[in-house]
């Protein structure tokens, strides 16, 4: 066998210890830096793509969109790279920069961790348009079917949102407003419904009539023809 | 040279079968058990150990000259903390799902007690080349451990494979085995099968030695 033994060291001075250190957490933050600096690009464009599949996954007919921030007034339009808040929804429109709905983003705790919902929502007949889940860590197998159940997200194809979306047992679904909660996970499906209904409440006030709802600047038409 | 070349090839072969991290020494059972509710997290998180046990181990065997051995440990960790974030990285960039699934489990390798375990037990005695054979045989065997478990447990737990329908529709998935108590079930039953086979394989070797010796 060619076994080695370590090296034998006269107990080195404290500074020897220290320097070892600094220079093994120096190279090591040199590497990360890198690393993140690399893939940082990437990593941006992953999420902005995601969150463009989601809005037009969730108004359908939507081919263009705008970011759009309420000011504590109104809603004004922000660039593309601007940071999202808890006061920023998605504006949808169709090839010929006509307003079609709204996509709003809630977060809420679901059963294990904090679930992510956006859901596509047409003011002029105050109606849920589809809703997807960005992010949740329900567990596998029942709470995530929440998204992984086609049958769960068609609920909300075509859904009133007012007075409140109310989850019903599996079956018994007949007003308007009402969704079939999945077997097995049904405070997962609650907690879908009550962070929709959360926002709601808080965004209902905020959207301009249906009509003046902020047009897609010329900028943003040009740049996507080509 | 022909002898050094067979003991390097049998550090690698003895990760991926008699010493098996998981089926015989029992380490990484957090990961383990945690991401394997699927094959494709399974090797998603095994090649992501892989790598970092490879890229560790060759790093400390290079460098355990220059590592004063009061601080070794510390050491050891910033270049396996080092590897995990390089690897964090690089699957948030590139597979964006994936590291969705495993979430919180890729940074928890860092203290997966095999990899800091192979380098404190191996890779800091041996020479590099030994270092890393262990290491990609450790590596190996974690990921044949993880795969079996999750291809079991997606299998039963959801009746497909890699995605993949393989039953239809009449199948009633077991829900439990993707659940937390199905990995403890699964790891159970396939350490049992693998004790088994040892078992049987030492009794059967002891049986040919009896046969030689009352032949001879």
């Amino acid at each position: 066998m060619s076994t080695e033994l370590p090296v034998q060291q006269k107990e080195p001075s404290s500074s020897t210890l220290v320097a070892a250190l600094a220079i093994a957490g120096f190279l090591s933050g040199i590497i990360i830096i890198t690393v993140y600096l690399a893939t940082f690009d990437t990593i941006a464009e992953n999420k902005a793509r995601e969150l463009r599949e989601a809005v037009f996954r969730v108004i359908p007919g939507v081919t263009q969109m705008q970011k759009l921030r309420f000011d504590g007034e109104g809603l004004v339009v922000m660039p593309q790279d601007a940071k999202d808040d808890e006061n920023t929804v998605y504006g949808g429109y169709d090839d010929e920069g006509k307003f079609i709905g709204y996509a709003i983003v809630n977060a809420g705790p679901g059963f294990q961790d904090t679930i992510r919902v956006i859901y596509g929502y047409q003011p002029d007949q105050s109606k849920v348009v589809g809703m997807w889940i960005l992010e949740s860590r329900e567990t596998p197998g029942l709470g995530d079917k929440i998204y992984k159940d086609a049958a769960f997200v068609a609920n909300f194809d075509e859904l009133a949102i007012e007075p409140t979306i109310v989850t019903v047992k599996k079956g018994t679904k007949s007003a308007a407003n009402e969704i079939d909660a999945i077997t097995g996970a049904t405070i997962s499906s609650k907690a879908v419904a009550r962070i929709m209904n959360e926002a709601h409440a808080v965004w209902a006030g905020r959207l301009p009539r249906p009509g003046a709802e902020p047009k897609l600047p010329s900028v943003d038409q040009t740049e996507s023809e080509k | 040279m022909a002898s050094s070349k067979t003991s390097a090839y049998e550090e690698m072969m003895k990760g991926l079968w008699r010493d098996n991290p998981v089926f015989v020494q029992v380490l990484g059972m957090c990961p383990m058990l945690a991401v394997t509710n699927s094959a494709i997290n399974a090797i998603a998180m095994g090649l992501a150990s892989f790598f970092v046990l490879v890229c560790s181990s060759f790093l400390v065997s290079s460098l355990k000259r220059w590592i004063p051995k009061q601080v070794r440990i510390s050491v050891f960790i910033v270049i396996i903390a080092t590897f995990v974030t390089v690897v964090d990285y690089v699957l948030l960039a590139m597979v964006p799902a994936i590291h969705k699934e495993l979430g919180a489990f890729i940074p928890l390798i860092v203290a997966n007690c095999l990899i800091l375990g192979r380098q404190e037990a191996f890779a800091s005695r041996h020479t590099v080349k030994y270092a890393v054979m262990d290491a990609v045989g450790m590596a190996g065997g974690f990921m044949i451990a993880l795969f079996s478990l999750g291809a079991v447990r997606e299998i039963l737990g959801e009746g497909k494979l890699f995605g993949f329908d393989l039953f239809g529709s009449n199948f009633e998935p077991w829900v439990i085995m993707i659940l937390p108590p199905g990995g403890f079930i699964t790891l159970g039953l396939i350490l049992l099968f693998f004790n088994w086979v040892t078992e049987r394989k030492k009794r059967f070797l002891e049986q040919v030695a009896e046969a030689e010796r009352s032949g001879a």
